[in-house]
């Protein structure tokens, strides 16, 4: 757990509306919601969230620190538009649902085991390893996300699939052993590391 | 002019009138039935010929009494528009009355001719009964512009007024001049941000800005052709517009007397007090205040930090609770809010931002915000844009400590909360300063029946009277202290704010040539009270100049008949001095009526509660229309053509029969429409003459009344609606089906119910069988 998770919930007070601002991609946005509810209306996956835009937003400014950075409505997120394109305010919801997202998995405050985190960081790891995605890898890796038992049925029941793709010359097994990589991936990670540390820098501490 | 009166009948035979009727015919019966002197056709009488046909023999033919059988008296007013006062006109409506509402058949030629034919007997039989009208001369031109109330308001229409050339007193009961606003820290932003203002959270949006009062009050005080009285009070006000009298007393006790030609009243709003609200806990804790005492506490501050009450300690979180003993049916709250007190929460808690920093914490718990205004929207973004936080919650209660502690259930997120605070501040509403409404005492008379009411008003009669002689007084202050019949200051119409049209007609109240302005009439910000002011402003000055003339205010613009009445026949029943809407009669020594033509609105209330019927206008009377129903033709039993009698206010119900007209609807061969100017005018007599001389079925429509009136004299509706419940027991002496005499509310956008109506009427007719009352 990061240093950055450290403080006490103050109800109604201004300070986790500002760590939002501070820390949070378009956070400063947040603040400008005049709780209308359209985007909440709007999100074609709305209902199953536990917070919904709307809601979430209020949360911030109601303090609730915790609730808000260990729920996975963020992560429900589809990125449809749907919500931006609505709201009368032109908060950019999508992406400020994205930044809450990144900014709780900073936090390591994400829940365990939710599918679209476990993914992304899969498909993260995957892409820093040669500089682009291994798609065959990528594959496996998801079937295999939930142990080896599951991962052999989850292949078999797919293995039609796989087979035609590999005829059609859209997969190579080949991949499996190494599989091509960009031309620098050294200096790609040099320039990452180099970018997650300037962000980590600019991080206001909150505590 | 001589005395002589001749009569003349011009027939309009443009329009298609010509063509649909036999105007020869129509002619003959304005010769020979309607007995006129000189009957004249023309193809397009509202022609420069058509007109100058008229005008000539007006001034070389001596032709004093003019009937126009053309269009709709609606229609073509400027082209018709002879001297009031050396002429008297009358239309007959054959164009919208009659062949625009007939079907053009074959069928349909009978009766529409006969139609037109009647409305020519009708006019002709009411000119003869019509004089041209003269103004009284009560009041000659009176330039003396009395504002009342040294407000925001007061001062901005007392400026309008003293621009536009007239002499102002501004009379203010303080030491100073400046009301409310002069308390205030700043003000709400008047302008929306500039257009093209991105939407973005960095944007730059309007802030609370100064009053602007210091520079107000310096240019009043510079002012010559305003006269400022202050720490003084109005101890007297008679007369009428035009001719006011008006004694301007001070503390001191020196009281001057001042000729006025109209009023503004700007006497603004007292501050709800939250004391008996117990869980707000302001009269349990000092660092719980009101709006207006937030104001002070910034004042205070200078240019330092806002410092809470009870310790001085500098304040780092602050609680808004909106809507305080507002918008509620509880008793002891307000029914209504104020609108603009979450303006006044944004701009305070930008106060905080300003003056204590970024960190000061402040929560607006709002249940509905709203933020009225150009810059609205703009000011409320600004608010959020400098960090304050906007909740939708209830309040639960206020717990008072060292640290207060507001209880909350938050709306949208469904939950109880607490939230912690160094200064809780109250959203209260404007209560307005009224004086005591003269007809408080009159709602008790509601459903009342007639022996009732009477001993009611006699008993009311009786307190007045004793008050007089040194009674108990009422509790409201008076702020005008008229000395009209109907009560010492302006009518109200809900909630203690002084009425008025709220359609048509803002700042006009129940008493002509005094005008209400600013939050004594709705509550509303410093903006809109200015502009109000501005309004208010006018209407004074068009009064002064009206009443001057003897012209008659809205909705009968430049009326110069006003009523008179036959002091022999006077029973002295009062009905007149209490029923008239805009208390313009008062009583003299004798008791008897005494009639303020620049009070009146010309609406004949007056003339219909008269149950003697000694009260008339030159061209209105009991006659005028007892006249055109006497010279209706009732066809014999035998032909089964029934006549329908259509008393419509020439408001709404009259344009609106118009309209449908216009529009195609077809309107019942049996129909015959009168015109009244108000169904408050209506006379009695009028619905059992009609009803002796053959009459099927009578029609009365009016306006909507009620609290949501659309009556153009307020009362006159209710007042023909009340008369008119007793015309059962007259049916029944004449031993004739109640269903025969029916009253409508009618709106002037009815275009196909107010056929609709007549149909029925028609039908019902049908159903019961013609009257035996036709020989």
């Amino acid at each position: 757990m990061s240093d950055l998770n450290k403080r006490m919930i103050e109800e109604y007070r201004n300070d986790f509306l500002k760590e939002v601002e501070a820390n949070v991609e378009e956070g400063e946005w947040v603040k400008m919601c005049m709780q209308c509810g359209v985007c909440s209306g709007s999100c074609p996956l709305g209902k199953h969230w536990a917070h919904p835009p709307q809601e979430i937003f209020m949360m911030i400014r109601a303090g609730k620190r915790d609730e808000v950075l260990t729920s996975d409505s963020m992560w429900m997120c589809t990125s449809c538009y749907n919500c931006i394109v609505r709201c009368p305010r032109q908060l950019p919801i999508t992406h400020i649902m994205h930044g809450l997202a990144t900014y709780s998995k900073k936090l390591g405050l994400v829940p365990k085991g939710q599918p679209t985190a476990t993914f992304a960081e899969i498909f993260w790891n995957n892409m820093m390893k040669k500089g682009r995605v291994n798609e065959l890898k990528l594959g496996l890796a998801l079937y295999f996300k939930d142990g080896f038992g599951p991962g052999i049925k989850e292949a078999l029941r797919n293995k039609d699939l796989g087979t035609k793709m590999m005829k059609a010359k859209r997969m190579s097994p080949a991949e499996f052993f190494g599989g091509h990589g960009i031309k620098d991936v050294s200096g790609l990670q040099k320039m990452i590391k180099k970018a997650q540390e300037l962000e980590e820098a600019r991080m206001k501490k909150f505590d | 002019m001589s005395d002589e009166k001749k009569f003349a009948a011009y027939i309009c035979t443009g329009c298609g009138i010509g063509d649909r009727l036999d105007a020869g015919q129509l002619e003959n019966v304005a010769t020979r039935e309607g007995r006129m002197n000189v009957v004249k056709q023309h193809e397009m009488l509202c022609s420069k010929e058509g007109v100058k046909m008229i005008q000539d023999d007006i001034d070389n033919d001596g032709v004093t009494h003019v009937v126009i059988a053309a269009c709709s008296r609606r229609a073509k007013m400027e082209a018709f528009a002879f001297p009031q006062t050396e002429v008297a006109i009358t239309r007959a409506n054959l164009r919208e009355g009659v062949i625009w509402a007939r079907p053009d058949t074959d069928e349909a030629k009978e009766t529409t001719q006969e139609m037109a034919e009647d409305y020519i007997r009708m006019s002709c039989g009411e000119i003869k009964q019509m004089n041209p009208p003269k103004p009284s001369g009560q009041q000659g031109r009176n330039p003396n512009v009395l504002v009342v109330g040294g407000g925001v308001t007061g001062m901005t229409a007392a400026l309008e007024a003293a621009d536009a050339g007239y002499t102002v007193h501004l009379v203010e009961k303080t030491g100073a001049l400046g009301g409310h606003v002069a308390k205030l820290h700043k003000r709400v932003p008047f302008r929306a941000a500039p257009p093209g203002t991105p939407n973005t959270p960095d944007a730059n949006l309007p802030m609370p800005e100064d009053t602007g009062i210091e520079e107000l009050i310096k240019r009043v005080e510079e002012n010559d052709s305003i006269k400022v009285y202050l720490n003084s009070r109005i101890t007297k006000t008679s007369g009428a517009p035009g001719r006011f009298s008006v004694d301007i007393s001070a503390e001191s006790g020196d009281t001057v007397t001042e000729n006025i030609g109209s009023i503004v009243q700007a006497t603004g709003f007292t501050l709800y007090d939250p004391s008996e609200l117990k869980e707000f806990n302001y009269a349990g804790s000092p660092d719980v205040v009101t709006n207006l005492e937030f104001e002070e506490l910034t004042n205070a501050a200078g240019d330092g930090p806002i410092k809470r009450p009870s310790d001085g300690k500098e304040v780092k979180a602050v609680v808004f609770v909106q809507d305080v003993g507002q918008n509620s049916d509880e008793e002891g709250k307000l029914p209504y809010d104020s609108g603009v007190g979450d303006l006044v929460a944004i701009k305070q808690a930008l106060y905080c931002k300003h003056h204590n920093g970024d960190d000061c914490d402040t929560t607006i718990v709002y249940n509905n915000l709203r933020t009225p205004g150009a810059p609205g929207e703009d000011f409320y973004r600004s608010g959020q844009k400098n960090g304050v936080i906007f909740t939708k919650g209830d309040v639960k209660e206020v717990i008072p400590g060292d640290t207060l502690t507001v209880k909350m259930h938050d709306k949208i997120l469904d939950e109880d909360a607490d939230v912690h605070a160094d200064l809780v501040v109250l959203d209260v509403g404007m209560v307005p300063n009224s004086g005591p409404d003269p007809y408080a005492a009159n709602e008790s008379l509601e459903g009342m029946s007639d022996e009732e009411r009477a001993e009611e008003l006699e008993a009311q009669a009786e307190a007045a009277a004793a008050e007089e002689a040194g009674g108990p007084s009422v509790s409201v202050e008076s702020i005008l202290n008229l000395d009209y019949r109907q009560g010492t200051d302006l009518p109200q119409l809900k909630w203690g704010f002084t009425d008025s049209h709220f359609i048509c007609f803002p700042y006009e109240t129940r008493r002509t040539g005094i005008y209400a302005a600013g939050p004594v009439r709705r509550p509303m910000d410093i903006k809109q009270a200015m502009d109000d002011a501005t309004g208010a402003a006018m209407k004074a000055i068009q009064e002064i100049e009206n009443a001057a003339q003897g012209r008659a205010a809205h909705p009968r613009v430049g009326d110069l008949s006003y009523p008179t009445f036959r002091k022999e026949g006077c029973t002295q029943c009062k009905r007149c001095t209490v029923e008239c809407p805009f208390g313009a009669i008062d009583e003299d020594e004798e008791r008897y009526p005494q009639y303020n033509e620049s009070r009146c609105r010309r609406c004949g209330t007056c003339m219909g509660a008269c149950p003697v019927r000694v009260i008339s206008f030159e061209n209105y009377s009991v006659n005028t229309v007892g006249a055109q129903i006497k010279e209706c033709s009732i066809p014999e039993e035998w032909d089964e053509k029934p006549r329908i009698l259509v008393l419509a206010c020439e408001n709404d119900a009259y344009p609106a029969l118009d309209q449908a007209a216009i529009a195609g609807e077809e309107i019942s061969p049996w129909a015959r429409v009168i015109p009244v100017r108000c169904l408050g005018s209506v006379s009695l007599s009028w619905v059992t003459d009609s009803l002796n001389n053959g009459f099927d079925g009578i029609i009365m429509m009016g306006c909507k009344r009620g609290d949501d009136y659309q009556c153009h004299f307020v009362r006159g509706s209710a007042m023909a609606n009340e008369r008119m419940a007793k015309v059962g027991d007259t049916l029944e002496s004449l031993n004739l089906e109640p269903e025969r005499v029916v009253v409508h509310e009618v709106a002037i956008t009815d275009i196909e119910r107010v056929p609709a109506l007549i149909k029925d009427m028609e039908e019902t007719i049908e159903k019961i069988g013609l009257s035996p009352f036709k020989f």
